[in-house]
């Protein structure tokens, strides 16, 4: 195959994944969502309508309600107010779903592939350091990233594409010709501003510590050395609060009042163009769990999955190595990426349904005056730490890297057991944990007896 | 003696005790550890719930409505336990020979708050021996939507002849016309245990204390 010919279908393939994986998952969400706050709230949830198989009703667990909504949304009455401004009023939903679907072409899913060395042997391995030789004839391929379009400006590019959100919502609110939709898209407009400031700075920690703007570099970082989360434990805080705000979703569902301005900004929208904005919202979620887990959850690393396998490590020593294929570390890769932001969706939505929303003047306050600064101390706390590391000496150096790879030990043994005692509490019968629950009442009550009596005869 | 109020107001005068006023610490004020705490309770209900119904282990809706975990009732497939003396729609109760009990007396409609029964009486044909003693509804018509299901009806009939012991509800239908029982529907339905008679047998045939059929002809 020609060069040309595998670069463009190196990036189709990624682009549908992509695309494909951020819009089936926001579809999933509404599912998800549903279902999950049924059980935090011990209901059941949506999972009645179904499908006829051969005389057989199949629900696959409610699976079937976003599908029913979707075509509810195509035949329902695309409905514009009179006074409307028509333009502008079909352009918003537009404007607010194009950002989200863009996004996620930054986010690197997995590590640089090195085409030319798989063009033999599909089983190839590659060394851990450097990155794939450029291509130097014409005839050689060139190395294809992991993120869909590889710029420079990583995060800023973020930044400028999640800022065009509110541009959809204040259209969405100015052009409906209703008060309350007005209201909305000012709340709207407000929230998201303040919230991008916060944003904004909070990840400047990140990004002195990395050294680098571009999320592959951020990723790959957090591969060699540890997890961002361990280096910025408030900036991944600030950040997350500031993603959910961004989300527009409770606590932070302030554009949106039942008591107060109806569905704010949505008020007039029905139909797809109303699912178009609730589209865009899930996949807002679900692009700002990649952001989360690209700049802080470590992207698409397994903690001691390198470029050529595993090598569990120590500081300096290493404890066991196991090289693993070229092909195989990417579509693990790919995998971890994928399930870590799945993951991460299914906290937010956690979030959501947990916390009561804010006042305004809370919103405000607590945009302006604490993730503000915390913010600033938080980039002010980095700097100060980055100079002090850059002025120790080489054992503290030392010192760090074996702290961090305990730490990726940590997290290696929790994304091992995690889902090992899931898996287990799921199929455990709960007679069995009640009864274990009962004996170890019993023990502990006999040994509180035992003390008792202990102390009674030595008084 | 009441001091004059004017140009100086008492406010000894109201006595309470003082609430002290809820006290946030710190840490509390951070919000993020409570958030945690918050998260960590919707977590043990999501697990726990997920793994009934992975396992089938829910609490039974119908008999254990107020237990743990998920109690969410499957409506049309699963009723809820009225108690014994929840009043459903109305039946007309039957005689042994499945004749109406009602005698058209009126007191049911005459009791109805809401004024949603309509008898036309009507006198037995020539030869029936029950002619000339007592009369039957040649209409009965209840409108159920305009029904506050009060249970007067019940307690106003002197025949056992109205009852609202079917235990269901009033259906929900597309028109209004659906709505308006009639005769021959009223008497169709069943008590909730599937009765049409009437649960007080007294003044049928076999009855000792049965008057007879009329006061002509009657056994005694
Ligand atoms: S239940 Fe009450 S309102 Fe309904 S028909 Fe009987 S008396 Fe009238
Ligand atoms: S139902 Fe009872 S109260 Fe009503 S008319 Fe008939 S006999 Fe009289």
């Amino acid at each position: 195959m020609s060069p040309v010919l595998v670069s463009i279908l190196g990036s189709a393939i990624k682009i549908a994944i992509a695309v494909g994986f951020s819009l089936n998952l926001g579809g999933l969400l509404t599912w998800l969502e549903r279902r999950q706050m049924a059980m935090m709230q011990d209901r059941i949830g949506p999972h009645r309508a179904d499908i006829k198989l051969g005389g057989k009703k199949f629900t696959f667990a409610g699976l079937l309600h976003p599908a029913a909504d979707a075509v509810k949304f195509f035949f329902k009455e695309d409905f514009v107010p009179p006074n409307a401004d028509k333009l502008l009023h079909s352009l918003a939903p537009m404007l607010a779903l194009f950002p989200p679907l863009v996004l996620m072409g930054v986010v690197p899913m997995f590590d640089t592939v090195c085409p030319e060395s798989l063009r033999n042997n599909l089983w190839h391995e590659i060394p851990r350091f450097g990155t794939c030789a450029m291509a130097s004839t014409a005839k050689q391929l060139g190395p294809i990233s992991g993120q869909v379009v590889d710029i420079n400006v990583g995060i800023l590019y973020v930044f400028a594409l999640a800022g065009m959100g509110i541009v959809g919502a204040t259209i969405a609110g100015w052009s409906s010709d209703n008060k309350f939709s007005l209201l909305g898209g000012l709340r709207a407009a407000s929230q998201l501003v303040s919230y991008e400031v916060a944003m904004g700075i909070s990840i400047v920690g990140a990004m002195m510590v990395y050294g680098s703007l571009r999320l592959d570099e951020m990723a790959r970082w957090q591969g060699e050395n540890t997890w961002g989360i361990w280096v910025q434990p408030l900036g991944f805080i600030l950040f997350l609060t500031a993603a959910i705000a961004e989300t527009k979703r409770t606590p932070f569902d302030l554009p949106e009042g039942e008591s107060e301005i109806v569905a704010g900004y949505l008020v007039e929208y029905s139909g797809f163009k109303f699912a178009m904005f609730y589209t865009g919202e899930y996949i807002e979620i679900v692009i700002s769990s990649a952001l989360v887990t690209a700049l802080y959850l470590g992207g698409y690393n397994i903690p001691f999955l390198h470029r050529d396998g595993i090598t569990l490590s120590l500081g300096d020593d290493i404890l066991w190595h196991k090289g693993l294929p070229h092909l195989v570390v990417i579509l693990l890769q790919l995998g971890t990426f994928l399930g870590k932001v799945t993951v991460l969706c299914w906290a937010q939505i956690f979030i959501r349904w947990t916390l009561p929303r804010f006042r305004y003047d809370q919103l405000m306050k607590l945009g302006w005056r604490m993730l503000l600064p915390a913010c600033l101390v938080n980039v002010f706390l980095t700097g100060i730490a980055l100079l002090a590391f850059d002025r120790s000496s080489p054992a503290t150096h030392d010192t760090f890297q074996v702290i961090g790879d305990a730490l990726n030990w940590v997290v290696l043994a929790g994304m091992v057991f995690f889902p090992l005692w899931l898996v287990w509490g799921m199929f455990t019968p709960s007679s069995f944990i009640s009864r274990r629950n009962e004996l170890r009442g019993r023990r502990s009550a006999a040994a509180a007896a035992a003390v008792a009596t202990e102390e009674a005869s030595a008084h | 003696m009441p001091q004059p109020l004017v140009g100086k107001i008492q406010y000894d005068r109201v006595k309470g005790t003082p609430v002290a006023r809820p006290r946030r610490t710190a840490l509390e004020q951070a919000y993020v550890v409570e958030v945690v705490k918050g998260l960590g309770v919707t977590m043990r209900h999501f697990f726990k719930n997920t793994k009934s119904m992975f396992r089938g282990e829910r609490p039974d809706a119908v008999k254990d409505p107020l237990s743990e975990g998920i109690t969410t009732l499957a409506y049309p497939e699963q009723k809820k336990v009225y108690p014994p003396r929840f009043r459903g729609v109305h039946r007309l109760t039957l005689r042994n020979d499945g004749s109406p009990r009602c005698v058209a007396c009126l007191c049911c409609s005459t009791a109805c708050p809401a004024q949603c029964i309509y008898i036309e009486a009507g006198e037995y044909p020539d030869g029936d021996n029950r002619r000339g003693y007592e009369r039957y509804p040649v209409k009965f018509v209840i409108d159920e939507l305009r029904c506050i299901f009060c249970g007067y009806c019940v307690e106003a009939c002197p025949c056992d002849a109205i009852r609202m012991d079917t235990g269901r509800h009033a259906v929900p239908y597309d028109s209004r016309e659906q709505f308006i029982y009639g005769k021959a529907m009223l008497m169709s339905l069943e008590s909730a245990d599937g009765k049409q008679l009437a649960e007080n047998p007294r003044h049928e045939p076999p009855d000792p204390t049965h008057p007879g059929i009329d006061r002509l002809k009657g056994a005694h």
